[in-house]
């Protein structure tokens, strides 16, 4: 092992939060920071080269690649876990940008309730029998408190949408569900495709109060405080699971490398794996790695910056015994509770028109959250919180698109008969999806697996993780208004899917997986204080979904930017000018 | 080294792709009476008969138009089974090896190589010249395997993917679905194509881009 020249800062994961961090602190700060990131090297532009549908959006070739680290799942703490072997209820990043490369860019702020959703629901549903276990916190931040890095956030990544709350006035048009904002989006709506117009005026003349999806594709060109200008998006729809060809989409490559990379303070060493946070005596001392060729290295550093994805932050901490690993039975120890992913669901419906569903973005669509969060509350169906329903065009290719036939057309799923149906369908389906708040429970954590391990032979991280009631009365109440939409939309309905019997890794849900070293008011109860740095180790700070106490209905990365800036505020402002505990 | 074995397709499917050997070297193509022998990377040649028509049977030609042979299907199989995909390279395969519920997903320990060789045998070195219903009864009476839940996609996935990868030959399967081929632009139609079809004639992601692009079987590792 060879120990490395001492820096000021060694961040972990070279993805979106871990990006961020670095790009505040050398523009800010005169700090040496070294970014170690497991993947491969990426630049600014580098997609133009040509993606395909098969090698991106099947084989997930910017994905982790599982045959080196996986996790491991059972669906409660007396089953014995299996490796999950192929991609998966959710998809992690790897390389320069993360996931951030590959997202969709629906770019939500969360509810002010859900930052509080420990007090919400003691106070609207004292006593309820949904609540036993659910192990729900406040952040120790309000909504208020973070209004104005949302709005930086927004403003780095030039957020396209339409303001339905400004100062505590309702702004039709926009969702009028939402908490207030003190602006404008920076930019304004995208373009409109057919379904999701179709469902913006059915949803419209329900009742309901429609709203362009928050969308962190550009909807014209646009330069932002960084001084980095993008062109608007050309809505080609190879966006999810792909890098935008041209930078249109905000992607850490696009936004914050080409700020950091000359930097004389800035270092980013691509291939190389984090193995250990090294600690004493109460201080993170630094890092070990191994880089692509096997050499194994240690990296001394005066902070360490966890931002290596929900799974890895918590596993780390667990490789490295630094923290208490929760222990569902008594309920005691911080590290690695309130895993939560996403509860969603989806209606699939047939119109007989052509919808030529391939062309879209990320997060073009349009949503209603007239049945989100507290909307949703229906005693009887045993339902405390909903979702938002959308109607989504990000793009579909012909392998996702082909094959969707409606009931009773025929039996065959292949021959002639099928063929002949599928070809008549193609391009006349799409779907209505649903994404609701998923509680966080006693029973679901993150802890290592005793069996499997990684390519170095290292513990995977094991989920131990099922449904409840809940999110099944969740999803049943999305099916049931998703398939009123689409009827009144003069749609034929399809098949539907809820988050079914067992929690299930075989297809694609999020990848918003939360939890494990949570945020909180109190060092018993959560493992960061609210400006993300260790309760207990005071020179370690995390950012990303690991830190979030809960999941929220709206999709989570706006957030993790915001707390990112916060992070990066109090680490520069305060902790820098006085190293210690900030809270 | 083992002996190069070729499959002879119709020199139409073939829409003048050109088709690399597994070492990556540009084969030239002779076309002899309107068909042409195509080198292949996994199978030997019993075996890509066997799969061909297995595939013609999935997605037969026939009145509703070309189908998986004219598309060249199987040379996207025969491909992605070469490539680092049909070792598993990609899949996490350490043991223990468990079996679990459905909801785990395939937990087998055989990668798609395997997986194929053990179900090609399964049809029957004489699959491919039985009439097409003793065909279609050998398939039924395999349809809850996994091998042939992997022909099924693979065969979907032949006949829509990029020609990049063998199948499409001729654009044959986005011209079926009018699927115009990554055209990196809609902004002018996004929200004027509204229920009515966009036509335009399909081009493939090199044309588009201009230049050869590696599919990632085809990469070295
Ligand atoms: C297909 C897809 C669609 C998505 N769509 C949306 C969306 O529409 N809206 C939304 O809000 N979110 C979306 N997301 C989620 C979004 O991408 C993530 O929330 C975001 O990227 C998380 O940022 P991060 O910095 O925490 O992690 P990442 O951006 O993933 O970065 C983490 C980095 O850490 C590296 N790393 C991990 N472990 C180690 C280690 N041990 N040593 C060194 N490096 C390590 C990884 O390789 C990775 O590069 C989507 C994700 C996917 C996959
Ligand atoms: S849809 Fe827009 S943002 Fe997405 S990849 Fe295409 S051009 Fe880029």
């Amino acid at each position: 092992m060879q120990r490395l020249k001492p820096v000021d800062v060694v961040i972990v994961g070279g993805g979106f939060t871990g990006l961020l961090m670095a790009k505040e602190i050398t523009a800010r700060t005169s700090r040496s920071v070294v970014v170690l990131e497991r993947g491969p090297a990426r630049t600014n532009g580098q997609y133009s080269a040509g993606m395909d549908e098969l090698d991106y959006a099947v084989r997930l070739r910017m994905m982790q690649n599982l045959a080196d680290e996986t996790l491991t799942h059972r669906h409660s703490a007396k089953a014995s876990a299996v490796p999950v072997r192929q991609y998966g209820s959710f998809q992690p990043g790897t390389g320069t940008g993360g996931a951030g490369e590959h997202w969709g860019a629906l770019s939500y702020r969360f509810g002010p309730d859900v930052f509080r959703l420990e007090s919400d629901l003691r106070e609207k549903h004292p006593g309820s029998k949904i609540l036993e276990n659910v192990t729900a916190q406040d952040w120790g931040v309000t909504y208020d408190e973070l209004e104005l890095n949302y709005y930086r956030a927004e403003r780095m990544m030039g957020v396209s949408g339409k303001a339905g709350n400004l100062r505590g006035q309702k702004v039709e048009g926009g969702n009028v569900f939402e908490g207030p904002r003190s602006q404008e989006f920076p930019l304004p709506p995208h373009k409109t495709s057919y379904v999701a117009d179709r469902f913006r005026t059915t949803a419209r003349d329900s009742g309901y109060h429609p709203y362009p999806v928050p969308s962190a594709t550009l909807s014209q060109t646009y330069k932002n405080p960084d001084g980095i200008t993008r062109a608007g998006c050309q809505y080609c729809g190879y966006c999810t699971r792909f890098g935008c060809m041209i930078g249109a989409k905000a992607q850490p490559t696009n936004l914050l490398l080409p700020l950091v990379e000359h930097k004389k303070t800035f270092a980013l060493r691509a291939g190389c794996q984090v193995r250990r946070v090294l600690h004493r005596d109460g201080m993170a001392e630094g890092v070990t790695y191994t880089d692509s060729a096997g050499n194994e290295f240690e990296q001394p550093a005066r902070v360490v910056i966890l931002s290596s994805w929900t799974l890895n932050n918590v596993r780390l901490l667990l490789l490295s015994k630094l923290g208490e690993p929760y222990d569902p039975a008594t309920a005691k120890g911080t590290l690695g509770r309130n895993l939560t992913h996403q509860v969603s669901g989806n209606v699939r419906f047939f119109l007989n028109e052509y919808l030529n569903t391939f062309m879209g973005a990320g997060g073009l669509g349009f949503a209603i959250d007239d049945f989100d969060g507290n909307n949703a509350f229906d005693p009887a169906a045993g339902l405390l919180r909903g979702g938002q329903l959308r109607m989504q065009a990000s793009g579909e290719g012909p392998l996702a698109a082909f094959g969707h036939i409606p009931p009773g057309e025929t039996k065959a799923v292949w021959g002639s008969e099928w063929k002949k149906a599928a070809l008549k369908w193609h391009d006349k389906s799409s779907q209505i999806s649903f994404e609701g708040g998923h509680f966080p429970y006693r029973q679901n954590y993150m802890d290592l697996d005793p069996t499997y391990t990684d390519k170095f032979g290292d513990p995977l991280i094991r989920l131990t993780l099922d449904w409840t009631d809940h999110e099944r009365a969740q999803t049943d109440m999305a099916i049931r208004v998703g398939s009123e939409i689409a009827r009144r939309m003069g749609a034929k309905v399809g098949a539907s899917r809820g988050v079914g019997a067992r929690y299930s890794v075989t297809y694609y849900q999020s990848t918003h997986i939360q939890g494990g070293t949570i945020m909180g008011a109190s060092p018993e109860r959560s493992v960061v204080n609210p400006c993300s740095q260790h309760w207990k180790t005071p020179n370690l700070w995390i950012t990303g979904g690991s830190t979030f106490p809960q999941s929220a209905s709206g999709n989570p990365t706006l957030t993790m930017l915001a707390m990112t800036y916060r992070a990066a505020d109090a680490m520069i402002d305060r902790y820098f000018k006085h190293p210690g505990a900030l809270a | 080294m083992k002996r190069r074995e070729f499959l002879t397709v119709p020199v139409k499917g073939l829409g003048g792709v050109l088709i690399y050997s597994l070492a990556g070297e540009a084969i030239r193509v002779q076309a002899q009476d309107g068909v042409v022998r195509v080198p292949l990377r996994f199978f030997n040649e019993a075996e890509a008969r066997t799969v061909q028509a297995a595939c013609a049977r999935i997605f037969p030609a026939d009145d509703s138009g070309p189908g998986a042979t004219e598309a060249n299907v199987i040379v996207y199989i025969d491909h992605q089974l070469a490539g680092p995909w049909g070792a598993d390279k990609h899949r996490y395969t350490k043991g223990p090896w468990v079996e679990s519920m459905p909801e785990h997903g395939y937990q087998g320990k055989e990668n798609p190589r395997e997986i194929y060789r053990a179900g090609v045998a399964k049809l029957g070195g004489d699959f491919a010249s039985l009439a097409l219903a003793a065909q279609d009864e050998r398939l039924r009476a395999i349809e809850k395997t996994l091998f042939f839940q992997l022909l099924r996609t693979h065969t979907i996935e032949g006949m829509f993917s990029d020609p990049l990868h063998g199948g499409n030959a001729g654009l044959i399967g986005w011209q079926l679905i009018g699927y115009p081929g990554p055209l990196m632009s809609y902004r002018d139609e996004i929200d004027k194509y509204h229920g009515m079809p966009f036509e335009a004639k399909p081009r493939s992601l090199e044309q588009v881009v201009g230049r050869k692009v590696v599919g990632w079987e085809d990469e070295k590792e």
